[in-house]
């Protein structure tokens, strides 16, 4: 019963978002911006249905639902809700159902808003079968799918280049990282047997003792890394801050950048705590982190300031999770939380100050809190979340990752002065969204600011409350959202104690010396800004410009390809097509030893000798004509020679046909030499023909060869005893060339007059194609006059 | 091309040749013949009755474009692959009734139209290129 429920329940849950996605275009149209009220019912439900599940799991339990897609590959369409899952599912849903309300007051008005909404809802349910999706196919299914939504969301203005660059960036970087995931979970399954992550989890140390454990590791790494973003794949990130803001808000803060993160956290207990990954992921992650910071601090528009930051959590997130060890996993946890309440919160409210002022550029911005008050209430109380500060869930993480570090090591140390130098760069530039742009004086530039509705400040409210509530009930917070998803994340049951009563201790110590540093770089905000400016300006090249001359290449490789194999020269295609034919007849036969005996000499009659003389008389005629078109009529004269063999061996259909088709061609290629515009005869001198006639010879003695091992194979006449006893019995036929073409292998005949049909289509469209050209090449005197 | 001899004789030489290709098509599940052979030969017809009287007076014969003869023979044979599934057997499971007509027996079947199908496929397919090819010459 109760998996009855939980089926019903879970489909439900995963299905309602695209659901919506359906229906909201039409629901657009009918009653305008006030759709996102009924969209977002889609995903409030799908909470609901997670929320009912939280009793279960957060005692432990695991829900696992899902049915078969491929038997025959083992692929399931399933589902599995542990602690990781559910605090994850509860994420997107809960932030996607403020996002949608915020994306109805935020894009109200703009002509494609119910496209909007249609791509935001769909990128919302892949993204929760993503965290959701226990079968390794599943998982990766949704995992492209979120790429694919992301692309069309960064996109959404499409008419705007940077917005076009930027999704491109985005699908590539992310997609080719997809790819890699894909050949990764393709290694798990064909080498280590493992079809989803159940057996992942459940499998020990078979991955990590496995031969394959390389592999696999670069693998998930490559799609991890990508799509969160870490350095040098960081780039796409703050290129995709062309979407709207409640893109930025939701998939690249809140949820899709933690895609990578999931990936890891959920490969931790089966990949982790090797040599490898607790060299390898801490190693990116403190770049990242560190350069992500530096990079957010250097930004003037407060939105690529987030982007930033966002690059920099991540990149303390992997670090974490590199380190392996339970405390590093609650922090990483911990942070994981707080920072998609409060990032994703900064970015609503950014997009609040740039709907209400019309600027995000720093610089021109201040004095905004008289005028949004509400906004300014919100962004401090995120603010104030991602500065670590008591009493926030923000403070609680930055406690336990430093609790988590605080070892003498030099490996410790160095990852220490990563997070403290990272984190209190993050502190300034968390205050330089969020209070600068309110204090001061307000400058003249800005006309008129003034708050947005109830639904453009309500979502960052909630999440800067809830950021406040999840410290102040830590208890709770713990026991039902942090605490399972780490014990699922560790791989065995872990007890978080941590509360916002600050304790004297190291981590405290390092916390205060941290917002100490944060104010420092607040303050001296400009002049970091300057120096980083300087700093980056004199390195030059970075990654993004990386990309572009990488595609700049791709594409002055594929014109050299192309213009290689397409010169548009019929003599080369013709000579590229037979070397190629001559080749796969020849190569394999030599390989495999195939190569036939030397054949005796049959016995001919009369009849044969006269056809084999006709033929040797059209290959004469064929080689001493005097120009193209007797050429091939004496072609056809091979032809008609092999039809009467045909014939001689009691073969009317097949001969039959091949005197039709012989005929044909003849007619159609002299058409064509019609239409070409060829002198009638070849007129190279003999050095320039012999190439050809060697590799035509070369092409003929393969076929023959060929046709000769195959005679000289033993006959297994078990088909043909089949259609002689059965052409007439069950399918009323006499002919049994016919009954095998319509009836025993109907299928295969469908499809060749389907290739016959569309061969059609095509060579009568380049033959239009042509006309059409020389109709163009015509002066036309309606434009020549002016 | 265009001799009188030739320009007189080909209308009656096409209408022979898809005479036959028609024979050759129905006869073809007991003997030499079917709808492939019997669509090229219907081709070659309208080939030659383009070369000898123009591409235009095939077009107007025709009727239809060619290209839609193609398509229909296509549609026509999955048609009828897909009786049989009305009949609740597999796909392309061949159907055959044997009603009198005018005393003899006739055999009628769906390997039948899908052959039918087969030779409208290759008729209009081949004659569509061919004319195609041949309608400069008439520019």
């Amino acid at each position: 019963m109760a998996e009855i429920e939980a089926t019903t329940g879970g489909i439900l849950a995963l299905a309602l978002p695209f659901v919506a996605a359906a229906l909201a275009p039409i629901l657009k149209r009918i009653i305008g911006a006030h759709a996102a009220w009924v969209l977002a019912l889609a995903p409030a439900a799908a909470f609901a249905i997670l929320f009912s599940f939280l009793p279960e799991v957060s005692s432990g339990g695991v829900v696992q639902f899902g049915f078969d897609w491929i038997p025959a590959f083992d692929v399931r369409f399933s589902f599995r809700i542990d602690g990781l899952a559910s605090t994850f599912g509860l994420l997107i849903t809960g932030i996607g159902t403020l996002i949608i309300l915020y994306s109805g007051g935020y894009l109200k008005g703009h002509r494609d808003q119910g496209r909007f909404f249609s791509f935001m809802l769909m990128f919302m349910g892949s993204m929760l079968g993503l965290v959701l999706a226990d079968d390794l196919m599943t998982l990766f299914v949704y995992w492209e799918l979120t790429s694919i939504t992301s692309f069309l969301l960064i996109g959404f203005d499409h008419e705007r280049e940077k917005a076009r660059r930027g999704a491109i960036q985005a699908l590539a970087i992310t997609g080719g990282g997809g790819l890699a995931l894909l050949a990764g979970f393709i290694l798990i399954r064909e080498l280590a047997g493992l079809n989803s992550m159940t057996e992942v989890l459940a499998a020990g140390d078979a991955l990590r003792t496995s031969p394959y454990y390389l592999p696999i590791f670069i693998l998930v790494l490559c799609g991890a890394f990508t799509k969160s973003a870490q350095m040098p794949f960081h780039v796409w990130l703050p290129n995709a801050m062309e979407a709207p803001t409640p893109v930025s808000a939701y998939l690249h803060s809140a949820t899709m950048v933690k895609a990578g993160v999931y990936l890891l956290l959920r490969m931790q207990p089966a990949l982790g705590d090797t040599a490898l990954w607790t060299t390898v992921l801490p190693a990116f992650g403190a770049v990242t982190l560190v350069m992500g910071a530096l990079l957010a601090v250097r930004a003037t528009d407060i939105k690529i300031t987030l982007a930033y930051t966002t690059v920099s959590s991540l990149g303390l997130l992997v670090m974490l999770i590199g380190v392996s060890t339970e405390y590093a996993l609650i922090g990483a946890v911990l942070y994981l939380i707080a920072h998609s309440l409060f990032k994703g919160g900064l970015f609503m409210v950014a997009g609040s100050v740039d709907h209400g002022a019309h600027t995000r550029e720093i610089d021109r911005l201040g004095g905004l809190a008289r005028h949004m008050p509400i906004t300014f209430a919100a962004a401090l109380l995120c603010a104030l979340s991602m500065g670590g500060i008591t009493p926030f869930v923000g403070f609680l993480a930055k406690e336990e990752i430093y609790h988590a570090l605080e070892y003498g090591d030099a490996y410790h140390i160095a990852l220490m002065a990563a997070a403290i130098l990272g984190n209190a760069l993050m502190f300034a530039a968390a205050f330089i969204v969020a209070l600068k742009p309110f204090v001061g004086k307000l400058p003249e530039t800005i006309d008129h600011p003034h708050e947005g509705g109830f639904t453009i400040w309500f979502g960052p409210l909630v999440l800067g409350v809830l950021g406040l509530l999840g410290a102040l009930f830590y208890e709770t917070y713990h026991a039902l959202f942090s605490g399972p998803m780490a014990s699922a994340t560790y791989g065995q049951p872990v007890e978080i104690d941590i509360s916002f009563v600050p304790h004297l201790n190291l981590a405290f110590a390092l916390s205060l010396a941290t917002i100490a540093l944060g104010i420092v770089i607040y303050l001296a905000s400009n002049g970091v800004r300057a120096a980083t400016s300087r700093f980056l300006a004199s390195v030059g090249w970075g990654p993004d410009h990386g990309f572009d001359q990488a595609m700049r290449g791709l594409l002055r490789f594929s014109y050299f390809v192309t213009n290689r194999l397409q010169s548009g020269r019929l003599d080369y295609y013709m000579t590229i097509t037979v070397i190629a034919i001559t080749a796969a007849l020849f190569v394999p036969m030599i390989l495999g030893g195939a190569l036939p005996a030397e054949p005796q000499m049959p016995q001919l009659r009369l009849p044969e000798w006269l056809v084999l003389a006709l033929i040797l008389v059209g290959i004469v005629a064929v080689v001493v004509a005097k120009n193209r078109l007797t050429a091939i009529v004496s072609l056809g004269i091979q032809g008609f020679g092999t039809a009467l063999i045909f014939m001689l061996l009691g073969a009317p259909d097949l001969s039959f046909t091949q005197f039709m088709v012989e005929t044909l061609s003849v007619v159609i290629l002299a058409l064509v030499m019609t239409r070409l515009k060829l002198s009638p005869a070849d007129h190279r001198p003999l050095r320039e023909k012999l190439p050809d006639a060697a590799l035509a010879l070369a092409g003929g003695a393969g076929f023959a060869v060929f046709l000769l091992s195959i005679v000289q194979r033993p006959f297994d006449p078990a088909l043909s005893d089949f259609f002689e006893e059965y052409s007439y019995a069950i399918a009323h036929g006499k002919n049994i060339v016919n009954v095998i073409l319509v009836d025993f292998r109907g299928v295969d005949t469908m499809g060749e007059i389907a290739v016959v049909m569309t061969t059609g289509l095509a060579v009568l469209a380049l033959i239009r194609i042509r006309v059409g050209r020389r109709a163009k090449a015509q002066p036309d005197p309606m434009e020549t006059t002016p | 091309m265009r001799t009188v001899i030739f320009r007189f004789t080909a209308p009656y030489l096409t209408a022979l040749m898809v005479l036959f290709s028609i024979f050759v098509l129905l006869r073809g599940h007991n003997d030499p013949g079917g709808g492939f052979i019997g669509g090229l030969i219907a081709a070659s017809a309208l080939a030659i009755y383009g070369i000898a009287c123009g591409v235009a007076a095939v077009r107007r014969a025709l009727w239809f474009h060619p290209m839609a003869i193609s398509a229909s023979g296509l549609f026509l044979a999955v048609v009828a692959g897909i009786f049989s599934v009305f009949a609740g057997t597999g796909f392309m499971t061949g159907l055959w009734v044997f009603p009198k007509i005018f005393g003899t027996e006739v055999a009628l079947s769906t390997p039948l139209i899908f052959d039918i199908g087969v030779y409208l496929v290759v008729v209009g397919g081949i004659a569509s290129i061919a004319l195609a090819l041949e309608e400069r010459e008439s520019d």
